[in-house]
């Protein structure tokens, strides 16, 4: 066991900004990070055991105790939701004879919840053993458990509940790509290599603005113009660069970039590389979620191949001077990481916490360098623009959003999946596309996102008006907004902040708090106005996760106010209808033995 | 002097701190009781309110039902509710109990500390009906009623006290400043 560890150490050349990976395969290799485990990384390393535990206390994919040698993480997904997630976990449950969040007593299953795993158009869905099982009912449930009861491999329990009408994307896999809109930007007819090609001919500054004339813009959420965040880079004097590609996609409801990845891989490494060109930097980093680990394989290998034809690698296209490469750098669970400076930190070997700005990351990213962050669809759209031209992309699209938008659409709609539009799209065209009646309101960009009502589905998809990541959540009339949507979302949020910002780390939890008393009809008025008042104390939050947390609730306060008012019931409103002396009491009575 | 405005205070699970603050505003002392009469009061030692108060002064959250019982009273007899200190805000010092289930601390206060394991030998945890019960945790003030006011602090600075207080009895405009609330 110690020779695995040093083994696995080696690999990384016992460099301790490696932990992550470190951490990874050591977990692969023993199922789980004991306490002693942690100690003997942390004397290989040279550094304290306490650096080791808090990086392994992040993210919630890292176990320090077994989780089973088949681990289930159940997705737990708003859409998931709608879809009979609840009865596909109590068939889970039943069957293993455990509860989630426990592992069965001969350590052979163990059932846990999970954030959104980017799966919303094959719902219910969940991770075992990094593999992914989609469109999940109990019935399936129940024969997974006796196939892992009896022993059956991955490959097996995978085949067994495989549907024989499924069209997975790729090998070994029950995931569908669902494309059902292709755009002329990220999805159309590619040769790899067309614009690297190309570019040779050009100065990094030329290409640079391309981009700039070409008016692309990030494609994270953020939308920062893509030319400008290269510019500093390339202007800044340093030997070492970076070239970051985030494919975290943790925002509830996205799964766009894993389309973008299954399909399209090469035009999103192409992309990375031409930045390289740009911003003159050598080493890429591919940051990507844990919960895509199943396209690992697929995607050495696809880098392997552009290595072996010269867009990777030294020499790129035979000109001399021009290297890059690039690795991929997995996470292990935390939506925070998403966001850029926390997703540095994390390739690093840290915690993931968004960094203090300024210095950005363009400055002082990675390892202190300059470090151009930029998310998948962006490098797919920077291939396209130099292939056809600024002037070809700027005709797509509205005033201020030019080119195409990869939207994932998800929630009740006949055909849930990935559309390429271009900007400019009104809710309703899209409700339409999508197949959606008796909509009651639509999630726009996830979580941090706004709720739409109907009386704003002519609002048009555009930086201008509905700015997006690019996800659609549609909910229809069925639906509990408040219990099934927006106490969802906050338990997320409260999940999910890192805890460094005391606003973001306390008032997530109380607004849960608080919005399980609206449920249970035990809230007062002034209960509504202080969680509007505090959204305002949110917006100091150190970054985008707790400025936006209060989001789904205020939301819903400004526009559908009356499901609101109808659990206010409480006449006086001088008393908390909240507090009950009653239940207050009643574990003092049990313990005095008072009836 | 009938426009004096009428002022209650009382501690809660709190540790008397916050009423000493008051007293540390020193010489203002003297400057408050010509603008304001105490009812209820551990100053004044009056037992119940007696009549309709305009200010309500709470340290202390609460941690068992005649601090509810009080609190309520309180709600009940004054316009404006204030939340004086950690405690009554956000449960203080008592509220540590709040990850430790009832039993394990009643338990560890009457059966296993070490002032009591040889004394309480019939392992009896008091209960009566003239002593009060304890909640399953502490709760701070706002949670059990509206609370109108929160001065921050563990106390709250007098000065903070006396410029708050001075501001709301003879309605002049009051400004937080920003040391008094900023966050780390
Ligand atoms: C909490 C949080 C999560 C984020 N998650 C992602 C993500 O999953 N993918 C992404 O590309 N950007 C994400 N971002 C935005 C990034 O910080 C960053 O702006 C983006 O990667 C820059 O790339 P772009 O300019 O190409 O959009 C997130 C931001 C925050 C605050
Ligand atoms: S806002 Fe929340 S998630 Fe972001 S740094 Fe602060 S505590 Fe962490
Ligand atoms: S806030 Fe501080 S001073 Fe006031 S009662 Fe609580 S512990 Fe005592």
């Amino acid at each position: 066991m110690k020779h695995d560890i040093t083994s696995i150490i080696k690999r990384y050349n016992d460099d301790p900004t490696r932990l992550m990976d470190i951490l990874i395969d050591v977990q692969s290799a023993l199922g789980y990070l004991s306490d002693s485990t942690i100690e003997q990384i942390a004397k290989i390393l040279d550094v304290s055991r306490v650096d080791v535990v808090q990086t392994v206390s992040f993210y919630h994919f890292f176990a320090r105790a077994p989780r089973g040698k088949y681990t289930v993480y159940l997705n737990d997904s708003v859409v998931a939701g709608f879809y009979g997630r609840e009865n596909v976990k109590e068939a889970f449950d039943a069957a293993a004879g455990i509860k989630f969040g426990e592992v069965t007593a001969d350590g052979l299953i163990g059932l846990f919840n999970t954030p959104c795993i980017g799966m919303n158009d094959q719902e219910p869905a969940a991770i075992i053993n990094e593999r992914i099982f989609t469109k999940l009912t109990p019935a399936k449930a129940r024969i997974l458990i006796s196939g892992m009861k009896a022993g059956k491999s991955i490959d097996q329990l995978m085949q067994e509940v495989l549907e024989s009408n499924a069209k997975p994307s790729l090998k070994n896999s029950m995931i569908e790509n669902n494309i059902i809109k292709k755009g002329a930007v990220i999805f159309s007819d590619y040769i790899p290599g067309s614009a690297l090609k190309k570019v040779l001919n050009l100065s990094s500054l030329e290409v640079i603005n391309i981009m700039k004339n070409a008016a692309l813009r990030g494609r994270g959420g953020a939308g920062f113009p893509t030319g400008m965040k290269w510019d500093v880079a390339r202007k800044i004097h340093s030997r070492t660069k970076y070239i970051f590609c985030n494919a975290d996609e943790g925002e509830p409801g996205t799964f766009k970039d894993r389309v973008i990845l299954t399909a399209m891989p090469k035009l999103v490494f192409e992309g990375m590389a031409l930045a390289a060109y740009a911003v003159g930097a050598r080493d890429g980093i591919f940051y990507l979620r844990n919960e895509y680990r199943y396209m690992r394989e697929y995607l050495e290998g696809v880098l392997k191949e552009m290595r072996a034809d010269r867009l990777l690698g030294t020499a790129i296209c035979g000109k001399k001077g021009f290297d890059f490469d690039v690795r991929i750098q997995f996470g292990a669970g935390a939506y925070v990481c998403g966001e850029e400076s926390a997703l540095i930190e994390s390739a690093e070997g840290k915690r993931g916490e968004p960094r203090d700005r300024p210095p950005f990351p363009v400055e002082k990213g990675y390892l202190q360098k300059p470090t151009v962050v930029n998310n998948v669809e962006t490098f797919g759209s920077v291939v396209r623009i130099i292939q056809n031209g600024a002037a070809w992309y700027n005709g797509m699209g509205t005033e201020h959003s030019k080119g195409t938008k990869v939207l994932s659409i998800s929630g009740d709609c006949a055909n849930p999946g990935i559309y390429e539009v271009e900007w400019g799209f009104s809710v309703n065209d899209i409700l339409k596309m999508a197949g959606a009646e008796d909509v009651q309101a639509v999630q726009i960009g996830g979580p941090s996102g706004s709720c739409i009502a109907p009386n704003e589905f002519g609002r048009i998809l555009a930086y201008e008006d509905l700015a997006t990541g690019g996800s659609l959540i549609i909910i229809g009339k069925n639906r509990d907004l408040l219990k099934d949507v927006v106490l969802n979302f906050q338990r997320f949020f409260a999940d999910e902040s890192c805890g460094s910002c005391v606003p973001c780390r306390a008032l997530t939890v109380v607004c849960v708090k608080l919005m399980e008393r609206v449920i249970e009809g035990k809230a007062a008025k002034t209960d509504l106005d202080d969680m509007i008042s505090w959204a305002e104390i949110m917006k100091k939050n150190r970054c985008g996760l707790g400025q936006t947390a209060m989001n789904p609730v205020i939301s819903t306060i400004k526009k559908f106010r009356e499901l609101y008012d109808k659990k206010i019931t409480a006449k006086d409103e001088r008393f908390n209808p909240g507090f009950d002396l009653k239940s207050a009491v009643s574990d003092y009575d049990a313990i005095v033995g008072e009836k | 002097m009938t426009d004096k405005k009428i002022i209650a205070t009382i501690s809660l699970a709190g540790c008397f701190g916050c009423h000493m603050s008051l007293l540390d505003i020193d010489e203002r002392l003297l400057e408050f009781i010509e603008l304001v009469e105490f009812n209820r009061s551990p100053l004044t030692d009056i037992k119940k309110i007696t009549r309709e108060c305009d200010i309500g002064f709470i340290e202390g959250g609460c941690c068992n039902d005649e601090n509810v019982e009080n609190l309520i009273e309180f709600r009940k007899h004054c316009k404006v509710l204030i939340s004086v200190g950690e405690c009554a805000i956000m449960g203080g010092i008592p509220a540590i109990r709040n990850t430790i289930p009832l039993k394990e601390c009643l338990e560890e206060a009457y059966l296993n500390a070490s002032t009591t394991i040889k004394s309480n030998d019939k392992k009896i945890i008091p209960g009566d009906p003239d002593i009060p019960k304890i909640l399953d945790r502490v709760y701070p003030c706002h949670e059990v009623v509206k609370i109108d006011y929160f001065l921050p602090g563990c106390p709250p600075r007098a000065d903070l006290l006396w410029e708050f207080l001075y501001a709301l009895v003879t309605g002049k405009p009051f400004e937080f400043k920003y040391q008094t609330f900023k966050f780390d």
